[in-house]
């Protein structure tokens, strides 16, 4: 819903003119957050927490076949189905297709599919367990795929087809010369290494309730990060008009990518239940088993990695050929694929360099976004490549990254032109000193000599990944989006953020407010984020990309400066020294002659930022946090099982706009890498979907799992969000990986070139460096 | 012993929880395994939730007191079948005279499974990856079950018949566990190897229980008993392993016949949580590292001693 | 010989959720074989338990039974009768872990956040002033995705160190803002 055009020109008045509100320090303060006091008493409410009157519930009935025809439904005997609500592809009344980058992915599969678990029925009931009944009792005859893709090599080579060429995107970032590269390049490496799926495992299960209110609109709530990605699947797969759709996000119980794209599917299927039941609620919760057998995961990686360097250790040239497991669907492949590519040459000098991305097509159910999307991939294999080539020239891990950081002056693969906002150096030797990198990884080398030795069992290692990450949506992203959001206010001076920014734990229901509240210069409490509802709030954009603090920040920022500025000039807000009471006095005064109190912002990009998709060629992302992590383990060959004994996170994330919420990202996303990295296995049954999808064969790390990790914030204001704050929710995906891996093979000796790393790989692996 | 025929001529009630131990051997003399025995349901209730919810009669045990029960005699531990496992991890005298019984206890599932879980259902449930299991065979546990028509009492070692099978009849019910103290000097050895730290299914786990005769450097294994877990189809005990051992000089015993005898006792295999090939590769290591810490202790006790 | 056991439901069910009785005889309690997990969100309307994944592994929905910690999706009401079982909603409004939750930035999206509470309750009944070992040990049956757990120990060693249990403490814990 857009807000008539006479109030957006109402508050349009250059808000520079204003005076800056006095300074709070809202921004850097460790402020509670807004949302703990509902979530600690069980208060808040999440989509499976709500019963509406008449509720019927949904189930989804899926293919088992890793692809192919289907050929007929067969509803079993000893079932009332005439009770049921049964929706099929036939009841679709726009078009079949969830509405993201491309519109291949059918909402229900009609006659061919492409995956074991692609939704073709969809059951209703108010009963739940006459529903599970049901849906045993729906036999789908499927003729399989005859040679079902599950791995990007076969997909490459085209053993099998999923789609033409099995290629969803192909994209080639380069820069210099290679051959000229390879021709300087006294030392060369080369390696493969390998990545695999993750799962999300938010502890909410997704879910969705649809139902037609009185005035016949269609309400969709649910757990969710883009209520407008919802928005846009449901107006196309029903045929209404955004005015008689409208999302409204329920409390969230994590995302981490897993909410970005998926939650539009259960979204129509309730909507689709609800529409065939006459408007009747309809409550679509997944149980975990469905939850992780049909929603995607982190793309499973390949990558080839070229790389050499003159004896000194600089680089002469880096040839990565990056590939990813896109699944059955496109979905957000083309994004994550382009992240990773840019990403693939770490955060390193290189003058010639060549980095091939394709996103390939296999019969997986779809992967999708996960937390870092496609850089967790990349820089792993770049880190690691970058210590098999600090072997090959006899250097040291350490020393192979100084020579070759990116530092002011120099140029990304990308071409971006490195300012001087960042002191990266600063930032590695923040890691060293806290990790005490150097004297460990002399100490553990001389303690593994004399372990081997004597036929103790125990090995230690320690491991350094240094990366970048870039903030916001890649390239010309923020500028298609061209984000909105508004910043109004009451009689009472009571302030709110109105944002379609999804709060799934990460904070900004806090953040945003405390960006407001400085601007405005008012306390914290007199500020709160308007729940996100289709009908109220604007788009501002996916809560995707660790965009929401630095973009959306920027954006609500900059609305509350012209909203201030308003009250300045209209209703007498003394340019200084007002406090809340004179505020709230000015709004008042503002609102007895005026409908409402609302001041809009759109994101603008900065000037220096452009990028040329085409040839993958400028500057991708406005701002940059940089990081060193070091990871320390003690293996133990009795049953190679990898203990992490130590953990370092640095980060320079220009500004901390709450230093207890940026640390639990920190520490939260680090936990994460170190289940991708020595946890967390998919395992494919034969039809290609998700084998072990339950939590006690799944294993993510629990509280005995994880040593302390120490997190340290470096702040060199140069970030474009508010104060200089870059974003920084993925950051702490991309290190552990790669840094765990390190400290494995240094304390083995071995060369492992793949995550996760399981006791069994250790053993494989130790076995290796015996022989 | 003849099975009895459980062919009841009323159907089971969906739930019967009965307060005398007698009552719950009447139903089960009545309707056998019909009526689905359980104490602290959480091995049994996963199965309920999953799929569409299928959820059988129960006789219900948690109401007998006297299941519920840990009594230390002179020379064993006598544990009734629905005693939890947060109870026998928190008991004195296990502590202190059964310690890897308190820690198998102890890494069963997390609290809050500890402090449902029982015993008595770890056996029953046959898991071969059962927590409990493998420091019952390596302190020679004995079972006690109970029917209408009398008690028996029976090794542990022989319970398992197979994959989910046991030689319990389908009238009986596990009473209690009994658990002999392990003569002094023996020395225990007991490693979970999980797929984590905590709340985990092994991937294979090693009881050890070790006796030994001699001074430090020569010491001769006299006895040695054990139990692996997740190593077959059954909580397994190592009679190779144990005959092959016997009188050898603790020095001497080398991966080579450890792993030889472990070829004819175990037979792991590939699944979800590991592989064969490391189930075997980490089975022959625990055991020498049991021996090992046999070793240590040995000659910490001549050093004290 | 015939069982004595009856094909009839048995004498009548009862027991207390956060203080107030539950009978079957008055219809508050349904089947005995119904999860307790479902008593409390279906019809009890107690919906800060919640169900992370039904088969006891991710710890969102234990409450105290009696005080220990339990999965409330692994027990049957029929296994109730008598007992006092607790759901977040029932935990007095002074525990010390609420504030310290909130202060510690302990809660991120939330979902595991009640269960971690009640687990934290349970270890501190047990053990007064935890070290960190034991709060890793004692939490580790409580799947956390978002905080990488460490703020939750802060939170727990904090109210440990405000005092033992609820109102104990001088002055009492600081409320929740409500």
């Amino acid at each position: 819903m857009k807000v008539p055009d006479d109030a957006m020109a109402a508050v349009a008045v250059a808000a520079t003119a204003a005076a800056a509100a006095p300074r709070l320090g809202l921004l850097g303060a460790a402020v509670a957050r807004k949302d703990a006091p509902a979530k600690i008493l069980g208060q808040a409410r999440y989509v499976d927490d709500l019963v509406r009157p008449g509720m019927l519930h949904g189930a989804t009935v899926r293919t088992r076949c890793a692809g192919g025809t289907l050929e007929r439904i067969e509803f079993g005997p000893g079932i009332d189905w005439d009770a049921f609500v049964v929706v099929s592809a036939a009841d679709v009344p726009g078009i079949n297709a969830t509405q993201m980058i491309e519109q291949d992915q059918p909402v229900l599969a009609d006659r061919c599919f492409r995956h074991a678990g692609e939704p073709v029925l969809l059951l209703a009931h108010p009963d739940r367990d006459l529903l599970r009944a049901a849906v045993e009792a729906v036999t789908l005859h499927e003729w399989p795929e005859p040679s079902p893709v599950f791995s990007i090599d076969d997909a490459l080579a085209q053993r099998g087809q999923v789609c033409p060429g099995n290629v969803y995107r192909d994209y080639l970032m380069q820069r210099g010369d290679i051959a000229a590269g390879e021709a300087a390049a006294e030392v060369v490496f080369e390696g493969r290494f390998e990545t695999g799926a993750q799962e999300h495992v938010y502890i909410e299960p997704q879910g969705m309730i649809a139902h037609v209110d009185a005035a016949g609109v269609l309400v969709v709530e649910g757990s969710m990060q883009c209520p407008y990605y919802v928005l846009g699947t449901l107006t196309a797969v029903t045929g209404r008009d955004a005015g008689r759709v409208r999302v409204v996000h329920c409390t969230t119980g994590g995302g981490f990518g897993g909410k970005e794209e998926y939650p539009s599917h259960i979204a129509a299927h309730a909507a689709l239940l609800s529409l065939k039941a006459g408007g009747r609620p309809v409550k679509l919760v997944y149980d975990r088993s469905e939850d992780m057998l049909a929603t995607p995961k982190r793309h499973p990686s390949r990558t080839l990695v070229r790389i050499g360097a003159r004896r000194d250790g600089r680089l002469c040239f880096m040839d990565i050929d990056f590939a990813l497991d896109g699944g059955a669907y496109t979905t957000l492949s083309p994004v994550v694929l382009s992240r990773g590519v840019i990403h693939a040459p770490g955060p390193y000098a290189c003058a010639n360099a060549r980095v091939r991305g394709r996103a390939v097509a296999t019969h997986h159910p779809p992967n999708g976004a996960f937390r870092g999307f496609g850089a967790p991939q990349s820089i792993f294999a770049i880190e690691q490549a970058m210590d098999g080539l600090a072997r090959a020239l006899g250097l040291s891990p350490l020393e192979l990254r100084r020579v070759n950081m990116l530092r002011p002056g120099d140029r990304s693969v990308a071409g971006q032109p490195i300012d001087h906002t960042t002191d990266f150096d600063a930032v590695l030797d923040q890691a060293l000193r806290e990790s005490g990198y150097v004297a460990k990884r002399e100490a553990f080398a001389a303690s593994n000599a004399r372990n081997a030795a004597s036929g103790d069992p125990l090995r230690h290692g320690i491991g350094l990944a240094t990366f970048h990450h870039g903030a916001g949506f890649t390239g010309n992203g923020e500028v298609v989006l061209a984000s909105e959001a508004r910043v109004r206010a009451d009689v009472d001076g009571r302030v709110e953020v109105v944002a379609s920014s999804s709060e799934m734990g990460q904070g900004n229901t806090t953040t945003l407010c405390q960006v407001v509240a400085e601007a405005l210069g008012l306390p914290l409490d007199r500020v709160s984020q308007a729940p996100v509802d289709t009908f109220d709030v604007p788009d501002s954009g996916p809560t995707v990309a660790s965009r929401t603090c630095m973009v959306v920040g920027l954006i609500v920022e900059q609305a509350a400066r012209r909203l201030r500025a308003e009250l300045i000039e209209k209703a007498g807000l003394p340019a200084s020294g007002a406090d809340e009471h004179a505020f709230a006095a000015a709004c008042a005064r503002y609102l007895d002659g005026h409908p409402r109190l609302e001041a809009q912002a759109r994101y603008e990009p900065p000037a220096n930022v452009q990028w040329d998709e085409t040839v993958f060629q400028g500057s991708p992302y406005a701002s940059y946090a940089w990081a060193a992590y070091v990871a320390e383990v003690e293996v133990d060959l009795t049953t190679c099982e990898v203990a992490l004994s130590g953990f370092t996170a640095v980060q320079e994330v220009g500004k901390v706009v709450n230093p207890v919420i940026a640390a639990g990202q920190v520490e939260g996303g680090v936990v994460q890498g170190i289940g991708f990295a020595l946890f967390e296995k998919v395992s494919w049954g034969g039809n290609g979907a998700m084998a072990n999808n339950r939590l006690t064969n799944y294993i993510i790390p629990t509280s005995a799992d994880i040593p302390p990790v120490r997190v340290f914030f470096q702040e060199q204001p140069g970030g474009i969000g508010p104060a200089g704050a870059k974003g920084l929710g993925e950051l702490p995906m991309d290190g552990p990986g790669p840094a765990i891996l390190s400290a494995v093979n240094s304390a083995l000796g071995s060369r492992i070139a793949s995550l996760p790393v399981l006791p069994e790989d250790v053993m494989a692996a130790a076995a290796g460096v015996a022989s | 012993m003849s099975t009895p025929a459980a062919h009841a001529s009323r159907p089971p009630p969906a739930w019967y929880r009965p307060g005398t131990l007698a009552d719950a051997l009447a139903a089960r003399a009545e309707w056998g395994r019909d009526l689905v025995a359980m104490a602290g349901c959480t091995d049994l209730m996963v199965g309920w939730n999953a799929g569409a919810r299928r959820v059988p009669s129960v006789l219900d045990l948690s109401a007998l007191a006297e299941l519920r029960t840990i009594e230390p005699g002179p020379d064993a531990v006598t544990i009734g079948a629905t005693m939890s496992c947060a109870g026998i991890a928190a008991h004195p005298v296990i502590a202190a005279r059964l310690p890897m019984l308190a820690a198998s206890a102890r890494q069963t599932g997390s609290v809050a499974i500890q402090n449902r879980a029982t015993l008595g259902g770890n056996i029953m449930n046959a898991s071969p990856a059962a927590d409990n299991p493998p420091v019952l065979l390596a302190y020679g546990a004995r079972l006690t079950l109970a029917s209408v028509r009398g008690a028996r009492t029976i090794g542990y070692d022989a319970f398992h018949a197979g994959y989910k099978r046991t030689l319990a009849e389908a009238d009986e019910l596990l009473v209690s566990i009994t658990i002999p103290f392990p003569p002094p000097g023996a020395i225990g050895y007991y490693r979970k190897v999980g797929t984590r730290r905590a709340q985990a299914i092994s991937k294979i786990a090693l009881a050890a229980l070790v006796e030994t005769s001699g001074a430090a450097d020569g010491a001769v294994v006299r006895g040695a008993r054990f139990g692996f877990a997740s190593a077959g189809p059954v909580p397994l005990p190592a009679p190779a392993l144990s005959r092959a051992l016997h009188g050898m000089p603790l020095a001497s015993i080398d991966a080579g016949r450890v792993a030889q005898a472990l070829a004819a006792d175990l037979s792991p295999m590939d699944d979800i949580r590991s592989t064969a090939a490391y189930r075997r590769s980490v089975a022959v290591n625990l055991v020498l590292a049991a021996l090992q810490s046999a070793r240590r202790e040995v000659a910490q006790a001549a050093y004290t001693g | 010989m015939r069982a004595q056991a009856p094909a009839a439901p048995g004498p009548a069910l009862s027991f207390t959720l956060n203080g107030r009785n539950l009978s079957s005889a008055d219809g508050s309690i349904g089947a005995p074989t119904m999860r307790l997990l479902d008593l409390l969100r279906l019809h009890a309307g107690q919906t800060g338990t919640k169900e992370g994944c039904g088969e006891g592994e991710c710890g969102a929905c234990a409450v105290l039974v009696d005080g220990e910690l339990v999965n409330s999706c692994l027990v049957p009401v029929g296994q109730l009768h008598g007992c006092n079982v607790t759901s977040i909603e029932g935990l007095p409004r002074d525990d010390p872990l609420l504030s310290a939750f909130a202060r510690a930035g302990a809660a991120q999206c939330g979902i595991c956040t009640p269960g971690m509470v009640l687990a934290a309750r349970a270890l501190l009944e047990r053990s007064a002033q935890p070290s960190l070992d034991e709060v890793r040990e004692g939490l580790a049956g409580n799947l956390c995705r978002c905080t990488g757990y460490a703020r939750i120990y802060t939170a727990v060693l904090d109210a440990a160190a405000a005092g033992a249990s609820p109102g104990t403490q001088a002055g009492g814990a600081p409320g929740l803002p409500e």
